[in-house]
């Protein structure tokens, strides 16, 4: 193909996207927010794994601290602390918080690499469940919960609320959302494609590669790595954002294995190791396997009857997103990114 | 000061089996460099097997039949998985070694379902009273175990011709590989012992003594407390991995009863956090010099 028709792709991938809410049904528009949340999660964890060489188990710490930030920020309930903000601007309050909290890392960061990193990002796993149980008044306890607000665009809701229709369809609030998360997937790709082509992307990239080579060439190592935990900590405080709105609910886990646990950790890693380290693209593939095989099979299990007894369709996605990890490594260490990398190849 | 006492007698015992797991974790790194995130997951394993077969051939069967399962398991996924793929960096492998705790994992705890079995039978719930201390049987026997293994392992590092050899490869894998030495042999082994290990570990663990829980995910949660153990000490270490693991063990039981039995987990990992801030490589463990 050649390099001006490049966009092309591309551009049959929005308008599909984009016209996707007016002919499926609101339980498959669902599953596709799911993958979605889970695509701008793996952006932030690839950039930081993939393009810095940061190994981290902590994603699902900063998906809660952008959860519980935007609930905070924007609700405002009797005996909860809630600031009543703007939902956008809570939504970008969010954001800097959870990247804030990444950076608030950095002295962790800094001084430990590689493995010894990824298990001391485990802790914030274990602090995030103790804290999201115990500060009932900002995250609603286990038990109950909290609601967040609903979110709004310049007085637009996107809720059920108001007629809006496009070609003879309703737009009700999972079109709505649905809009949403594909602009805020876009705005994500957008922004990490860019950062990974940019000199920031050289500089992580630089001390991936050899610290101490880049301290040599002017990188500061400590800033450097600092800001790609920040980088990637906002992209989970976003994904986490968009969580709680598909959800509709915010509630703290109550073990480590719940939706901000190790096994959401491990399921961004295992998008990013799927997908092909430091690949964007290759991320948000890797999210539509790993968020989205659950999803389909559960759509599908409930019309088919597929699944008896204790096969899930969430074991057989665990299954199939394991063996993919352990493929990749033997076979294909550079996962679907050099596999696409190459079928391009043999074609030009 | 009873408490304390009792605190203290309770910590050493729970620190005791973090000890062997931890050990199982530092001579894998040690050997290889990889760290091995299916720790948990064969420790699971271990524990499913002497479950599912202690009924018909006895408690103390099961409990061997358990143990040499996970040491077999380690040594299939290292000789079948690892091994192939000898070109892939310890960063790599690390990874695939998340992939097969996954797998593994969600396998055994879809078998236990919703039961939550305990397994040692031997010595789960037969506290011993001593003036106004409880001693509780599963940490006195951890205890005893442990220190007969870590010590006959220490002699075997030492003296053995497996310890040089293995000491050997630490030092340096392609000057061990000149000398002679089989690597694959090496490897071989400290993952079946990492897996012997892991398999004793599980039997005091999934007890009410240990952790009030029977085998199921928890177990893998606790189990992943070998992690803070090991890098505490020091991921290369051995020596650091006994005394990460008794500290993990003490910190535990001190932080359940003084502040909370939620707080407690983190309050290893935040030990961790401390002791890597102060010192990157572990207590124990060997300062990396880059060269470029």
């Amino acid at each position: 193909m050649s390099r001006r028709l490049s966009w092309l792709p591309w551009l049959v991938i929005v308008l599909v996207a984009l016209a996707l809410p007016l002919y499926l049904d609101a339980q498959w528009l669902k599953a596709g927010q799911y993958m979605m949340i889970g695509a701008v999660g793996a952006i932030g964890l690839t950039l930081l794994s993939g393009q810095a060489g940061q190994l981290s188990l902590a994603h699902g710490f900063f998906l809660l601290v952008g959860a519980t930030s935007y609930t905070v920020l924007s609700g405002d309930e009797e005996g909860l602390v809630g600031l009543g903000l703007d939902p956008l601007l809570s939504l970008v309050g969010a954001v800097a918080i959870s990247a804030l909290a990444g950076m608030a890392f950095a002295p962790v960061a800094g001084r430990v690499r590689g493995i010894y990193l990824g298990v001391a990002s485990l802790s914030l796993v274990f602090l995030g469940l103790y804290l999201g149980q115990e500060a009932e008044t900002l995250t609603g306890g286990t038990s109950t919960g909290r609601a967040p607000a609903t979110f709004e665009l310049f007085g637009f809701p996107f809720s059920n609320e108001g007629e809006l229709v496009i070609a003879g369809v309703p737009i009700r609030g999972t079109e709505r959302l649905w809009y949403l998360f594909l602009a805020l997937l876009a705005l994500s790709y957008w922004l990490a494609r860019g950062a990974v082509r940019s000199r920031v992307g050289r500089s992580w990239r630089a001390v991936r590669d050899n610290e101490a080579a880049a301290a040599a060439m002017g990188v500061d190592v400590r800033r450097t790595k600092a800001s790609v935990f920040a980088v990637s900590s906002g992209y989970a405080g976003l994904a986490g954002v968009m969580i709680v709105l598909w959800f509709d609910i915010l509630k703290p886990d109550e073990s480590e294995y719940g939706t901000y646990g190790i096994n959401t950790s491990i399921a961004f890693l295992a998008m990013v190791i799927i997908g092909g380290l430091g690949s964007v693209t290759g991320a948000v593939i890797g999210a539509l396997v790993v968020f989205g095989l659950p999803q389909v099979l559960t759509l599908y299990s409930t019309n088919l009857g597929w699944f008896t007894g204790s096969v899930t369709p969430v074991l057989v996605s665990s299954f199939v997103y394991g063996a993919a990890i352990v493929l990749v490594v033997l076979f294909e260490p550079g996962g679907l990114a050099a596999i696409g990398r190459r079928i391009r190849e043999l074609r030009s | 000061m009873t408490t304390f006492l009792q605190l203290m007698l309770n910590g050493l015992g729970k620190g005791a089996v973090f000890a062997l797991l931890a050990l199982g974790f530092v001579v894998i790194f040690k050997a290889t460099e990889v760290v091995n995130f299916a720790h948990g997951s064969i420790v699971l394993f271990g524990g499913y097997i002497v479950l599912v077969t202690k009924d018909t051939i006895g408690w103390a069967g099961g409990a061997f039949l358990g143990i040499l399962t996970a040491g077999v398991l380690a040594l299939a996924v290292e000789r079948l998985l690892l091994a192939r793929s000898r070109h892939a960096d310890p960063f790599s492998l690390a990874l695939l070694t998340i992939g097969i705790d996954v797998i593994i994992t969600e396998e055994i705890v879809r078998r236990l379902g919703v039961t939550v079995p305990f397994i040692g039978d031997a010595w789960d719930a037969k506290p011993i009273q001593l003036g106004g201390v409880t001693l509780f049987r599963t940490h006195l026997v951890a205890l005893l175990v442990a220190t007969v293994l870590i010590t006959a392992f220490f002699f075997a590092l030492r003296y053995t011709n497996w310890g040089i050899a293995m000491r050997a490869q630490a030092e340096n894998r392609e000057a061990a590989a000149l000398v002679g030495i089989r690597s694959s042999r090496v490897t071989a082994t400290v993952w079946l012992m990492a897996g012997l290990l892991a398999g004793i570990a599980v039997l005091f663990i999934a007890t009410q003594d240990f952790s009030g829980a029977g085998l199921s995910r928890g177990t893998h949660s606790i189990a992943l407390a070998a992690f803070p153990a090991a890098i505490i000490g020091g991921l290369d270490s051995t020596v650091g991995a006994i005394v990460g693991g008794i500290t993990v063990g003490l910190v535990d039981a001190l932080s359940t009863h003084y502040i909370s039995f939620a707080f407690a987990k983190s309050a290893i990992f935040l030990v961790m956090l401390v002791v890597l801030i102060a010192r990157p490589a572990g207590l124990f463990g060997t300062r990396e010099t880059t060269r470029v």
